[in-house]
């Protein structure tokens, strides 16, 4: 690996993405509708035998079951859907391609709007059944199904190619609208709003249970994605050029498809679809620091980290004691910021 | 001096359950706020969600959203003493959370006839301890119902009733069977010009046709927003039908007529009287 990555102004943006995603975090943690004092906060996670005792239940419950699972939660989305956004711009050598290409949204979807629409009639006689708890399992059922779907039609003789892929996969997509469609057709008014609120995701459903359950997938994806850096950068020069420089560039892109379609799909499965943060923060960081994956992986991760706990916060406190889809909020802010970053950036490129 | 007061507010959820402190209700439902409302408990309530905001007694009090879409902070941050949810109330892991912050919690079943209604009357009316006034609302709704039935057994013919639900906006959309519309129309002695498919399904000038309706029943503020019954009659097939012809439109508030809420058998007896105009006999 070359030294790039460390060189002095690489450790400083580091050091200041780290921060800024603790200062986040940390902020995060004592912003809610229910208010919590820094101090006791502070208590809490050192000493909580010194809090008095009216006040543990409290913050027992509303900071250790509600928060801070949700804080943890938007670390480990924010980070997963921001590097597989980057992983697969990286691997399409398209700066618009993002996990949703590769079929994992459109699947899961899919799985969701079956359940929502279509369990009280498929679970009839067993209502626990039919109250949406499968929706989780369904949309990850569905994002990977679809995903191996778009994988296996673009795949001759072992050699999976980029361009069919994406094709395929907006083909693939589009049967998926049909299919959403219609089950929109059959739905009732509240199924449509329950279906509305999912596409715009939440991380209300934050528990340390499915905190746990979706971890190992996510961890997975964050963990392995710095060791195709060099590859990815080899990439970027073309396929062929890349298997002259020694990568076998089949497995990677294998690798990396299965790799997204496990970690995204365990994050949409629990927190529905989050928009624009697995596009744009790869475009940020390469806007900042470069196109080297070596430094665009970890740091797309610091800050989709920190985009979507700022995201979070913000849905869970403007409208308290109601919460606001956290869809709404990354586009409305992130929309913006990024449209000032690129021309601001295309200027400095171009001046007049 | 407000951020003290809640607080002071969210501290005291350790005291929930002493019995001393007036009762705090958050209420998830539009029905279960009406209900609380007509059983003269209002002022236990300290927050609705977005459908019960839209009763008049309700206003200035803090709205914790869709009841699909709840969030758990939000709710218990109003330091509720007793959490009412519809059946409908979610997300499910949100529904979870809130039963495990051990606050007293009761989530009703769905309601979709005069019996189930009554039933979830009462057991509101025991959830927030006023029974008696439960039984008088309960007594009232016997009271109509039968003059329902009386006024029904003495004709023969059923009207076949068409409901269309708009707000306005361009989509109408039809009820089918197994609606809150359907189980109206037949409480008021109506018969359902639909059959075919359950639900709402959006409007066809031919299946409108087809279903013949007698009467078209309309949510009021659909009417307003349509223009009026002759812009309504224009939307096709509407004026082909018997309806249609007869100009027979009956426009009622939706949520008084759709929600089973305290007021459904008041509701019901409206659209009774209008199916049965006493010029007719």
């Amino acid at each position: 690996m070359s030294p790039g990555p460390f060189r002095p102004s690489a450790v400083l943006a580091f050091a200041v993405l780290s921060a800024l995603l603790l200062a986040t975090a940390v902020c995060s943690m004592g912003l809610g509708a229910v208010r919590i004092a820094p101090g006791d906060i502070l208590r809490s996670l050192l000493a909580p035998e010194t809090l008095p005792p009216e006040s543990r239940v409290s913050i027992d419950m509303v900071l250790w079951q509600l928060r801070i699972p949700r804080v943890l939660m938007g670390l480990l989305v924010g980070a997963t859907l921001a590097v597989a956004g980057a992983l697969m711009q990286g691997m399409f050598r398209n700066p618009l391609a993002d996990p949703g290409l590769i079929g994992v949204s459109g699947g899961a979807a899919l799985g969701a709007v079956t359940i929502i629409v279509f369990s009280t009639t498929l679970f009839a006689g067993q209502p626990w059944l039919a109250d949406l708890r499968l929706l989780p399992l369904a949309a990850f059922a569905g994002a990977l199904a679809i995903t191996l779907l778009i994988q296996g039609l673009a795949r001759t003789d072992g050699y999976t190619d980029v361009a069919t892929l994406l094709l395929a996969g907006v083909a693939v997509n589009a049967i998926v609208g049909a299919v959403i469609g219609l089950s929109v057709f059959l739905a009732s008014d509240a199924q449509m709003r329950t279906l509305s609120f999912w596409t715009l995701g939440s991380l209300g459903g934050a528990s340390w249970k499915t905190f746990g359950l979706m971890a190992p997938l996510c961890l997975a994806l964050l963990l392995a994605a710095p060791f195709f850096s060099a590859a990815l950068n080899a990439i970027a020069l073309g396929e062929a050029e890349a298997g002259h420089l020694g990568f076998s560039v089949e497995r990677v892109k294998g690798i990396l498809i299965y790799l997204t379609a496990a970690g995204v799909g365990a994050c949409v499965a629990f927190t529905g679809m989050i928009g624009f943060i697995g596009l744009v923060t790869p475009h940020l960081i390469r806007l900042w620091l470069g196109p080297d994956h070596c430094r665009l992986l970890p740091a797309s991760a610091l800050l989709g980290a920190t985009l979507l706990i700022a995201s979070d916060t913000l849905a869970r406190n403007i409208a308290a004691p109601a919460e606001l889809p956290i869809g709404v909020i990354t586009a409305a802010f992130g929309g913006p910021f990024f449209l000032v970053m690129l021309l601001s950036q295309r200027r400095r490129t171009y001046p007049e | 001096m407000i951020k003290t007061c809640l607080c002071v507010g969210a501290l005291a959820l350790a005291c929930q359950f002493e019995t001393f402190a007036e009762p705090r209700i958050v209420s998830a439902g539009g029905a279960i706020t009406e209900t609380i409302f007509a059983l003269g408990a209002g002022k236990t309530l300290v927050a609705v969600d977005s459908a019960g905001a839209l009763q008049p007694e309700a206003k200035g009090l803090p709205v914790i959203g869709y009841s699909r879409d709840l969030s758990a902070e939000g709710v218990l941050s109003m330091n509720p003493s007793l959490i009412l949810l519809n059946h409908d109330a979610g997300p499910p892991a949100v529904v979870d959370q809130l039963k495990e912050s051990g606050i007293p919690l009761r989530q009703f079943s769905s309601v979709d006839s005069a019996e189930s209604a009554i039933r979830r009357i009462r057991d509101i009316g025991e959830a927030v301890d006023r029974q008696r006034e439960a039984e008088a609302l309960v007594a009232g709704i016997e009271r109509s119902l039968a003059k329902i039935e009386k006024r029904v057994r003495s004709e023969d013919a059923r009207p076949r009733v068409l409901f269309i639900y708009t707000r306005g906006g361009g989509t109408m959309n039809v009820s089918g069977r197994k609606t809150a519309a359907d189980a109206m129309i037949a409480l008021a002695g109506g018969a359902n010009a639909v059959s075919g498919y359950d639900g709402y399904k959006p409007l066809t000038s031919e299946g409108v046709v087809n279903a013949a309706p007698d009467v078209i029943l309309i949510p009021s503020r659909g009417l307003e927003q349509s223009g009026g019954i002759d812009e309504l009659l224009r939307q096709p097939g509407l004026a082909l039908t018997p309806a249609g012809r007869a100009r027979k439109v009956i426009a009622m508030d939706d949520v008084l007529l759709l929600s089973f809420g305290p007021r459904f058998a008041e509701a019901a007896l409206q659209l009774n009287e209008q199916l049965f105009p006493p010029a007719k006999r």
